[in-house]
């Protein structure tokens, strides 16, 4: 991994103190340097760490830290707090006008995703607010950028409002909000061109919206893997047009994203929605929470149990559960998992979210052989139903047709069968465990399939 | 002879229009950038470690990362403890001096294309979504076209709603033909197409569009190499260039980007957009430390001109631009 988190960047430091027995004034200071140090490796905003760094130290000199027996795992805890609370402490919602149209204003740098955002937010507040949003296309300085608009507008059956580009944006607008009027649209998501913070004349053409539709919300798109220069952008945006929130894109990278705690410090307006994929649905809101634990590079654990929700089927973990109970889970039930597994995307995102997956030996350079399991899968699809009920019948021969059938070999066959009856012994000894009231749920052995 | 001695006749003999736009572009980045080492240097009456500490964050604030704000440094300290320098007004030549030596890591930093003498010449445009390929692909064209080359466009990105519209309007603008299919399509078969369509009509560079993706998405960038591959078994030796365009605003995230597409397309030259604005690109310090990529262009507005050749020298002259200037008016 590119980012070692914080929690192994502590270790180091950590491994020095555990002999002493004691935290020190100066052990926290040393401890607060790999702090910063992981801040700004994560685009937090220097001035923001700075000041960050130094209320974390007064807390965790004042508290029991020194007293503590697990002092490292005590500064993780009052850091994460820290940068929880920071960044907003509870959820956003959106604000709506209490006279229709509630209108939302887009506005961000070039390429930050606004367009993007505004048909991912439209097709949001309609299904979850059952609204009747108006897209409103005023960008007329990007080439295609009402096309795409349009084209998104199209696909989501939203209506958008354009007026192609040899008209002003504030004229466009102020035509759309009659439009909405007229045709009872109850939002209206004004989509504006890109610009440079430091684009004077664009800038006042912003303020200029603004005044004219008075918007209940104006975002500010940022891309989350925006750097140091962060600050000024949402300052300067915050100062034109007086932002309301700011919804941070491109979260579904692999960039820490400190761009969030930056821009949260500067202009002290929440981060109300995350972008996470290219789909019209993947948007989601903000979770300060999770976003500390991104920055710090602990994993994000929250996100790997909600995609494991929306993908595994409930009906048939359950089912699941009964067939390890009763000890009759077969190769179907193992190739439903693994399409299942498959299903929550590519593994080796899946391994990033988990929490010190980096530190699993063997998994330090997860690269998970998704063609592996593609084999795995071809070898149990290969099989009778019969062989898959009672894999004990399979024979030499047997083995020589499914290997032949999968395009694998015998030794695979073999390989896979041999895991099977480990993992099946296992769950076996597992459940005895949980009889015996003993609650400790693992997979075992599932990984050993893949390497 | 000093360093901006050196300087200022190298540039006096390149294109004053260019090195004006350089400047322009780089007002607002220069601006902050020289008006802090000004401060620095207003400040410190010696080179002391405070001085150095002060330093070390003025370029982690242009986004250069860590590690190399850390090397950076431990060679300045090196440099001024050789040169016995004790107060401040020495220490701006020897930090620029020290930008430039990076940027050009021990070789003449080349950012000419690899454009074919005769032949077909392909150049792959890469990068994570919004940091400005098509946009740079329009200026491109436009710049290889006033350079007397015919030029076709192909739109390989047919993922994002409106982007081969974009493309076509650039295509207009600049006078080229355009190669597309609907959106939706499978790019390896619009670059087949357009590989063909362009050996046919003897172009001499064929510029490929492709819809930008995160590098963490293994299967878009499966696509990638798929699309490299179909372009590479059409045209021996290409694509000539793959270029990655990185948004200055990026912070260190840059890095990996680099690191990713690298190992997926052989990257082998970089495209820093939007450097009109306060952001940097101090990162493109480090890609070039650690991975050897050389900036080929730089993106300084939106006009069809401001895709600028990169010049370690001029970048830097445009960040220091200021202090060049009294350094010239106290000459005379």
């Amino acid at each position: 991994m590119a980012f070692e988190g914080l929690a192994e960047r502590l270790q180091g430091t950590l491994q020095k103190i555990r002999g002493k027995g004691k935290v020190n004034e100066a052990d926290v200071k040393e401890m607060m340097r790999e702090v910063r140090f992981a801040l700004i490796e994560a685009d937090v905003n220097l001035k923001v760490v700075r000041e960050f760094v130094k209320t974390v130290s007064e807390k965790a000199v004042g508290s029991d830290v020194m007293k503590s027996l697990t002092p490292g795992q005590q500064v993780v805890k009052i850091v994460k707090d820290e940068l929880t609370n920071l960044m907003g402490g509870e959820q956003e919602q959106i604000k709506f006008s209490r006279k229709s149209p509630t209108v939302i204003m887009m506005v961000g740098l070039q390429g930050a995703g606004k367009t993007t955002t505004s048909g991912k937010l439209a097709t949001l507040l309609r299904k979850r607010h059952n609204r009747k949003p108006l897209l409103v296309a005023a960008d007329v300085y990007r080439p295609a950028a009402i096309e795409q608009l349009e084209t998104l507008g199209k696909q989501l059956t939203i209506p958008v409002f354009s007026r192609g580009t040899d008209i002003s944006p504030v004229e466009i607008v102020r035509q759309a909000l009659e439009e909405a009027e007229k045709e009872h649209h109850d939002i209206v998501i004004v989509d504006t061109a890109g610009r440079l913070h430091v684009d004077e004349k664009l800038m006042q053409e912003l303020a200029d919206i603004h005044e004219l539709s008075s918007p209940d919300e104006v975002f500010l798109v940022v891309d989350a893997m925006t750097g140091q220069d962060a600050v000024n952008v949402a300052q300067n945006f915050n100062e034109t047009v007086g932002i309301t929130g700011v919804v941070l894109t491109k979260l579904d990278g692999d960039t820490r994203g400190g761009a969030a705690l930056s821009i949260r410090s500067v202009t002290g307006k929440p981060i109300k929605f995350v972008g996470v994929g290219e789909r019209m649905d993947a948007l989601e809101p903000f979770h300060p929470e999770r976003m500390a634990s991104r920055i710090l590079g602990m994993g994000d654990v929250m996100s790997l149990i909600e995609k494991a929700q929306d993908n595994v089927d409930e009906e048939k973990a359950k089912e699941l559960e009964e067939k390890f109970r009763t000890q009759s889970f077969t190769l179907d039930d193992f190739l439903d998992q693994l399409q299942q597994v498959k299903k929550m995307g590519p593994l080796d995102e899946l391994l990033k979210m988990m929490p010190g997956a980096g530190k699993i030996k063997g998994l330090e350079n997860a690269q998970v052989d998704e063609g592996q399991m593609g084999r795995v899968e071809a070898v149990i699809q290969s099989m009778t139903s019969k062989e898959r009920t009672a894999p004990e019948i399979i024979n030499a021969s047997r083995r020589r047709r499914i290997a032949k059938g999968s395009g694998t070999t015998i030794q695979e066959v073999n390989r896979l069968l041999k895991q099977f009856e480990e993992m099946k012994k296992m769950v076996k000894q597992m459940t005895n465990m949980q009889q015996r009231g003993k609650k400790r749920m693992k997979m075992p052995g599932f990984d050993s399939f893949f390497k | 002879m000093s360093f901006f001695k050196r300087m200022k006749e190298k540039i006096t003999g390149t294109n004053e229009a260019v090195t004006e736009k350089f400047r322009d572009g780089l007002t607002k980045t220069r601006d902050q950038f020289t008006s802090k080492v000004n401060d620095l240097v207003a400040r410190f009456r010696e080179v002391d470690e405070e001085f150095f500490e002060e330093l070390e964050d003025l370029l982690l604030q242009a986004d250069v990362g860590f590690e190399t704000v850390m090397e950076l440094i431990d060679e300045l300290k090196i440099e001024v403890q050789r040169k016995n320098i004790k107060n401040t007004e020495g220490i701006q030549t020897v930090i620029s001096e020290k930008l430039v030596e990076i940027y050009e890591s021990g070789e003449e930093a080349n950012s000419d294309l690899n454009i074919q003498e005769d032949g077909l010449s392909v150049i792959l445009m890469v990068g994570v979504n919004g940091v400005g390929k098509t946009t740079t692909i329009g200026k491109l064209a436009a710049r290889l076209m006033a350079e007397g080359k015919t030029v076709m466009l192909a739109a390989g990105d047919t993922f994002r709603a409106g982007a081969i519209d974009q493309l076509v309007v650039w295509g207009e603008r600049a006078g080229v033909e355009v190669i597309r299919q609907s959106e939706g399509s499978d790019p390896a078969a619009v670059m087949y197409d357009a590989v063909h369509a362009a050996k046919n009509r003897k172009v001499d560079v064929l510029i490929c569009d492709t819809a930008g993706r995160l590098q963490n998405k293994v299967n878009l960038m499966n696509e990638l190499q798929k699309v490299r591959r179909v372009i590479s078994n059409e045209v021996e030796g290409a694509p000539h260039e793959v270029l990655l365009a990185l948004d200055a605003t990026t912070g260190q995230n840059a890095l990996v980007q680099a690191e990713t597409f690298q190992e997926a397309t052989n990257v082998t030259g970089i495209v820093l957009t939007k450097l009109d604005g306060t952001a940097k690109g101090g990162i493109v310090l480090a890609i070039r430390k650690k991975l050897n990529i050389p900036v080929k262009f730089v993106g300084l507005g939106e006009n069809m001109d401001d895709l600028q050749p990169f010049d370690p020298e001029k970048y830097v002259y445009g960040l220091f631009a200021n202090e060049l200037d009294k350094q010239f008016e106290a000459d005379k």
